[in-house]
């Protein structure tokens, strides 16, 4: 037998060789299904959408239309890159990347399932509160390296709006860490296995939810685009692979946004009841079912709701969500320190 | 390699995989796609007319008081986050030091309500 170990045996980095191809290949086992999940959750979008406003939707590419994503990845691939005279062009370049990677390294805390998670930290939730942070630099710079005003206009927006709801979105997690007492995503997975937090904590999964909304700019809080005003916010300049990347880093936003209003409120990877029929699904099928629940409530609001105006936006994330947020964290410790049902 | 750091190992090797990847979708565009740049297409977007300024001028100072707002609570999420991992272990001491934090923090917000800063109109 062929021992992989001894392939490289006294070279100094052997004992990294096959941890490292290991590690490479989980990854690929996470993007290729996050990339094919963006490109079709493009595809729903515009096919429910279609459904909620009595049209068809993409239906001539391939059976159903299913193949649609991916005649748009190839168009924008093939088109040409344009970088303005005006432009800051190494910055304009590396913003896209930027918005791409982070919502790809995101994931590498996510528990699909019991176990199944790339890097299984003791500060994950810190982590990804981190990157989800980190989004705006994307924007930002994009907004001003374009050097053109309705970038600009857009960025600035874009970025008020994102570190503003980003505030009550960490209360939300704060209180849901005082009962769990641990950083760790599979931990607060576990902590749900009697009761999901949705149930105590429910006006909490609504704030959240309304959050994440506004931190992935979607509608009803999609200002940074408005069409009609903006023409498309802090991307106008941009088109071809720079375009694409910032679509997909965006798309992929929204789905690690579910994924994480899943772990933390929807319990994870866990059945919805722990009997015969619900337990013996694969739990990696329960948090895909959970997640795509959280995203058609994504796409359920773009087809209902018309846009919010900007200063009610404001008054929304500072006058009600911050200060409700910040008091249901003070009541949850205090009930959990009244009652010493405090984890230890 | 240690268990601690092969976590943080795998996360490395992902951010890198993830630039990789974001470099070649990229540039692999830029090389097979016919590039074909004139002045009219490198000029700055407008709605119909050549653009006569460019973008870096004056912008609204409500802008700049929303992030310095920002970074008064989000500096605070920080310190809540330790508080509220080792609440079981700091008890009522912990408790009640977080909650006079907190009062305190609340009477800067109310004055910044009062004040107007949260205004937009």
């Amino acid at each position: 037998m062929v021992n992989p170990e001894l392939w490289f045996e006294g070279v100094w980095w052997s004992g990294y060789a096959l941890p490292t191809a290991t590690i490479v290949m989980y990854i690929l086992a996470i993007v290729i299904p996050v990339l094919i999940s963006v490109a079709y959750l493009t595809y729903a979008e515009r096919k429910v959408i279609g459904w909620m406003q009595l049209r068809k939707g993409p239906n001539v590419v391939g059976p159903f239309g299913l193949l649609q994503p991916f005649a748009d990845g190839l168009k924008l691939f093939l088109k040409e890159t344009i970088i303005p005279s005006g432009a800051n062009a190494a910055l304009f370049v590396c913003a896209p990347m930027l918005t791409f990677i982070l919502s790809l390294i995101a994931w590498a805390v996510i528990p699909f399932d019991e176990g199944w998670v790339l890097a299984d930290i003791n500060v994950g939730i810190l982590y990804l509160f981190a990157i989800s942070s980190l989004g705006v630099y994307g924007i930002i710079i994009a907004g001003w390296a374009s050097n053109s005003k309705y970038a600009f206009l857009g960025a600035l927006r874009s970025a008020a709006q994102m570190v503003s709801y980003e505030v009550s979105m960490g209360f939300v997690i704060v209180s849901v860490l005082i009962i769990v007492g641990s950083l760790n995503l599979s931990a607060v997975v576990e902590a749900q296995r009697g009761l999901w937090f949705v149930v105590p904590m429910f006006p909490m999964f609504v704030i959240f939810f309304v959050s994440i909304l506004a931190e992935t700019n979607r509608a009803p809080f999609d200002l940074p685009e408005a069409e009609a005003e903006l023409v498309s916010g802090y991307n106008v300049e941009y088109s071809a692979m720079t375009f694409a990347l910032f679509f997909l880093g965006e798309y992929a936003n929204m789905i690690l946004m579910s994924a994480m209003a899943t772990t933390l409120f929807l319990g994870g990877w866990l059945p919805p009841v722990d009997i015969a029929p619900f337990n013996l699904i694969p739990g990696v099928i329960w948090f895909g079912l959970k997640t795509a629940l959280i995203l058609f409530g994504f796409l359920w609001v773009r087809a209902t709701f018309p846009r919010y105006r900007y200063d009610q936006l404001m008054r929304l994330g500072w006058k009600v969500f911050l200060p409700f947020s910040l008091f249901w964290v003070v009541a949850t410790a205090g009930v959990l320190v009244a009652f010493d049902w405090l984890p230890d | 390699m240690e268990e601690l750091l092969r976590e943080y190992f795998a996360i490395l090797v992902f951010i890198g995989l993830a630039v990789g990847l974001a470099l070649i979708m990229v540039f692999a565009s830029m090389i097979v796609a016919r590039q074909k740049p004139d002045s009219e297409k490198l000029s700055a977007y407008e709605c119909g007319f050549e653009a006569f300024d460019d973008a870096r001028s004056r912008f609204d100072v409500r802008f700049y008081l929303v992030t310095l707002l920002f970074i008064i609570f989000d500096l605070e999420v920080a310190f809540l986050f330790p508080w509220a991992v080792t609440l079981g272990d700091i008890g009522l001491f912990g408790f009640w030091s977080m909650v006079v934090f907190l009062g305190i923090l609340t009477i800067g917000f109310i004055y910044e309500w009062r004040k107007g800063a949260l205004e937009w109109e």
